[in-house]
């Protein structure tokens, strides 16, 4: 059986499945739409958390914290589960497909086999959507492949009960009651303004505090563990920062796109010029991003290297603490 | 990013013929959307943590080789594992699955718990047992 589903590739996951689940019904809602309603923009520095033996830097909201302040924020309702027993899990996903109805799975992408090897981590909180079956094989919509995929039964259900840190435990979620029609002017103003909260949050690992941290401690890096170890937290600073095409200038051209958009909606010219301030700064982080990745070509970088991009990053932060000052007052 | 600086450099999604998707900036000064087929300091970070891996499986053979820790450590690190997450794959705590990494806690296990590992990593457990020394 399959579902007449369309699949538009995505630059994030998450927004993906969202804004391929709200179309698929019939609401045409943008990735960047789903992104800043969602308010996806976040910056947090999770020193405990260790993502291949180096400290953990998230660019994003918490895995799911989109879909569900999204559907809040302009009246969908949607219907999550998860599961001890995979073969229950199996039997609600064939159930919902048999009633004709797509549905996002959150899945491990270490075993999805249709990743280049490379990018196969222990990273649990991918999403795509499940829009059929056709013999033993599960029609796959992955937001972030150009084209749709396939996945044997048994193949699914590995990456659907994945072990370790956020395990899916056969997550799945589908929207269930819309409203007559969206209300997103009012949703975008609060989406907005949570962004700004978070950006501007009194908290030394969150928003342009946790940039500044990040910088502080890029400086005594080389220092404390030696240029070796201080490379690879940087080299993994890079990796966290723009895999699969996000990351820190990746979210920031979403975020601008959708201040371009809500500009439009809201007939709001100084978002627009905001989106532009945004762009500007989504290229200093790609500069960044490119500076640090020749420190650790180079492995026999100076000390000043490390200084150079700490400082890039202190820029960042300035320019981030006030673009987002301006943003709270725009709306 | 305007959408000519998109770029096109050599990545690993070769492997995939797969190109990402993300958001520039076209002449106009409209966003849209534009394919890349990598982007080279992204590359270099990924290839560093693949080396890093790669020294890290090395390490742990040569561990194995010289009876300073069982193959359990060995698989994990080829499955890009660690402790916490393979104790949540077999279900163990943590210290336990850190015990049976001494080779003679190893040596003393019961078929049921190297089962257990075994099906973890996918091989039998007489596999699990031997690590390839020759390649």
């Amino acid at each position: 059986m399959e579902i007449n589903f369309t699949h538009h590739q995505s630059a994030h996951c998450e927004n993906g499945v969202v804004s391929n689940l709200m179309k698929h019904n019939g609401f045409n809602v943008s990735e960047p739409m789903v992104f800043g309603i969602g308010s996806g923009l976040l910056y947090c520095y999770l020193p405990f958390l260790k993502v291949n033996h180096a400290p953990a830097i998230t660019y994003r909201a918490m895995p799911g914290a989109i879909f569900k302040r999204f559907a809040k924020r302009v009246g969908v309702k949607i219907q999550h589960e998860k599961f001890k027993s995979p073969a229950k899990a199996k039997a609600r996903l064939d159930q919902n497909l048999k009633n004709n109805n797509p549905v996002g799975l959150q899945v491990g992408v270490y075993n999805l086999v249709y990743f280049p090897d490379e990018y196969r981590f222990h990273f649990n909180a991918h999403n795509l959507v499940v829009y059929g079956k056709e013999g033993d094989h599960y029609l796959i919509s992955d937001p972030v492949m150009e084209t749709v995929t396939t996945l044997t039964e048994k193949q699914l259900e590995k990456v659907r009960f994945a072990k370790g840190a956020l395990a899916p435990k056969g997550h799945i979620y589908y929207p269930k009651a819309f409203p007559e029609k969206l209300d997103l002017e009012k949703a975008i103003i609060k989406g907005i303004k949570h962004t700004c909260k978070d950006m501007l949050a009194p908290v030394p690992i969150i928003g342009v505090k946790g940039i500044k941290m990040v910088a502080r401690l890029i400086r005594k890096w080389p220092k404390k563990h030696g240029v070796k170890k201080a490379n690879h937290y940087l080299g993994q600073i890079v990796r966290m920062q723009e895999e699969i095409g996000t990351g820190g200038g990746g979210f920031r051209y979403i975020f601008a796109a959708f201040l371009q958009e809500s500009s439009k909606i809201l007939k709001n010219e100084k978002l627009a010029e905001l989106s532009e301030e945004m762009t500007v700064i989504g290229d200093l982080w790609r500069d960044f991003a490119l500076d640090a990745s020749r420190i650790y070509r180079n492995r026999k970088a100076k000390m000043d290297a490390y200084n150079d991009v700490a400082s890039q990053l202190e820029t960042i932060a300035d320019k981030e603490r006030a673009f987002f000052k301006t943003l709270r007052k725009a709306v | 990013m305007k959408k000519r600086d998109v770029p096109q450099d050599k990545s690993n999604l070769e492997s995939t013929q797969s190109k990402e998707l993300c958001y520039a900036v076209n002449e106009k000064g409209e966003y849209t959307t534009a394919h890349s087929s990598g982007w080279e300091p992204k590359t270099i970070a990924l290839d560093n943590a693949i080396a890093e891996i790669n020294a890290r499986i090395e390490n742990a053979r040569q561990n194995v080789i010289r009876n300073k820790t069982s193959p359990l450590a060995y698989y994990m690190e080829v499955h890009k594992m660690d402790v916490p997450i393979l104790a949540s794959y077999v279900g163990m705590w943590q210290w336990r699955v850190k015990r049976h990494f001494k080779p003679k806690v190893f040596a003393k296990l019961s078929n049921k718990i190297l089962q257990k590992y075994a099906d973890v990593f996918e091989i039998t457990i007489e596999e699990l047992k031997e690590i390839k020394h020759g390649d």
